[in-house]
């Protein structure tokens, strides 16, 4: 049996890490998490894996002040629904900016963070979080 | 035409923080209750049907229905669990109406119990989580208030639904809990304070979310033809509905509607031959205020958008056009998780008796409880008449 979480967290690794999806070719719809079967095409549909490019446009956001225990070290944080630029929506923390600033619509894109860690001494779990669009990279 | 299934017995355990009673002794107590409201004896019940979410995650349990069976003296009779997140009660009402329907069964105890006090606030955070899509919301930090919020910042942004309105809610609904013997919070409270409460995942203050609750609630179920052998006032199940969306948010079409509430309760209303104006009272799943305002606006009683401001004009109140949740709902009558969907029906029941008291919609003589599992993945909608 596996370490609390090890399995669960490392299938998923691909989708985390990269924001890797996929895209069904028969409606040319993306999807994130990818799924495992087309809900428009179902039988007829194509999926093929596909990497977000991880831009992406805040559609909605809460900060969150009661915490879970893992994110104890993290409150208050940001978390939103970012709407990416191939149409569909994830969850995730917002980071690198003060909460006050966070509002609908802004541009955001993803970056490498540490998401939690399972306990003392536990899985420590990687993944995308987003943060506001830096002036530096041209990206808008 | 296929018969009616019918309601003859209601029972409540008292809703609240029951640090004295465990999950059993709250089942117990809601069947024995539901059982002398109806006359019946325990040799008339075939079947039982319980709802619950996570008795394995909030007392280490599992196995209920088979323990409701033993606890109650109930014999060999089978016994069935089932679980849809917050659902898991109407889910219970819909699995007996259909069983009673088949003619499989013909008297059944159906009940709904969660027993939520027995963990610390964050592993009752936790296991409430996981009605939502937990790999890919709840393991990035989105607890279940910040889901709602989600939904409650976005309907402010689209409709200008404002925060006052997402107090009123609570206000009218603790103010209906005054009457209410079963619920958690009988006591009224002022918006102010409603408002000035602590934030939990703005735009969501505690007073805006419905609290860790332990409680059971049960009823008697049986076909038209049986319920007159105990009754005169047997209350019909008139439809029964449900209906599944995504289980993440953020997969939804709009994250302002719960389209599986627009389809079950159109559905419901359509199986009942009704329209939504024949309705003369609403159960409606507050776990959140927004929640209220959102299934307002998805059952028809305000137009989209508009579900904040039918609060100003009162139209929600007892004594209004739709009164919604008069039994305080799941902010004040407290929400046990997979109690909520019986009790929602137990109150309904009592209205339609005239048995209210102090909370009576006077006249009510059609029904509707809706009752939504996660942030609307689940809708399972039931209107009763008399």
């Amino acid at each position: 049996m596996a370490e609390h979480g090890v399995a669960q967290i490392w299938r998923k690794i691909k989708s985390m890490y990269n924001i890797i999806g996929n895209h069904c070719t028969t409606c040319n719809t993306y999807y994130f998490p990818p799924r495992p079967v087309c809900p428009k095409c179902r039988r007829k549909g194509h999926l093929e894996d596909y990497k977000f490019k991880g831009l992406g446009t805040i559609h909605t956001f809460a900060i969150v002040r009661q915490v879970p225990e893992d994110f104890k070290t993290q409150a208050p944080y940001v978390m939103a629904q970012v709407e990416l630029d191939e149409g569909t929506r994830l969850t995730a923390q917002i980071v690198n900016c003060d909460a006050e600033d966070v509002s609908i619509g802004m541009r955001v894109r993803a970056c490498f963070r540490k998401i939690t860690e399972f306990g003392h001494g536990g899985l420590i779990v990687y993944g995308y979080k987003f943060e506001p669009t830096m002036k530096v990279t041209g990206h808008k | 035409m296929k018969k009616r299934v019918a309601i003859v017995g209601v029972g409540m355990s008292k809703f609240g923080e029951l640090w004295d009673k465990s999950l059993r002794d709250i089942t117990l107590e809601a069947g024995m209750y539901a059982i002398f409201d109806s006359q019946v004896s325990g040799k008339d019940i075939d079947a039982i049907c319980i709802g619950n979410m996570s008795a394995g995650r909030f007392t280490g349990q599992e196995h209920l229905g088979a323990l409701a069976a033993d606890m109650g003296g109930l014999g060999h009779i089978p016994a069935y669990s089932v679980e849809a997140a917050c659902a898991s009660g109407g889910a219970a009402v819909r699995q007996a109406y259909m069983a009673i329907r088949s003619g499989e069964h013909d008297l059944m105890l159906v009940l709904g119990c969660e027993k939520m006090s027995d963990v610390n606030q964050s592993e009752a955070m936790r296991t409430v989580g996981v009605a939502s899509d937990w790999e890919w919301e709840g393991l990035f930090g989105a607890t279940f208030p910040a889901l709602y919020a989600f939904m409650a910042r976005r309907h402010m942004y689209e409709y200008g639904t404002t925060e006052k309105h997402l107090a009123q809610v609570t206000v009218k609904n603790h103010k209906n809990a005054e009457h209410n013997p079963w619920a958690q919070f009988q006591k009224a409270v002022p918006l102010e304070v409603v408002m000035s409460s602590g934030m939990i995942a703005d735009p969501i203050r505690i007073l805006h979310s419905s609290p860790i609750s332990d409680g059971a609630a049960g009823l008697i179920m049986c076909s038209e033809e049986k319920a007159k052998q105990f009754t005169d006032t047997p209350v019909y199940i008139e439809a029964s509905t449900q209906a599944s969306d995504t289980l993440a948010l953020h997969d939804r079409r709009d994250i302002c509607t719960m389209d599986a509430a627009v389809v079950s309760s159109r559905d419901a209303l359509k199986k009942a031959g009704l329209t939504v104006d024949d309705i003369d009272v609403f159960e409606l799943h507050d776990s959140f205020t927004i929640g209220e305002i959102i299934l307002t606006e998805d059952v028809g009683l305000a137009q989209k958008g508009q579900g904040g401001r039918i609060l100003d004009e009162g139209i929600t109140e007892i004594g209004g056009k739709y009164p919604v949740n008069p039994s305080g709902g799941l902010k004040a009558r407290g929400h046990p998780i997979g109690a909520t969907g019986v009790a929602q029906i137990a109150e309904l029941v009592l209205q339609l008796r005239g048995d209210a008291e102090g909370r009576q919609v006077d006249g009510a003589e059609q029904a509707m409880a809706v009752n939504i599992g996660g942030t609307g993945a689940t809708s399972i909608v039931h209107v009763l008449g008399r």
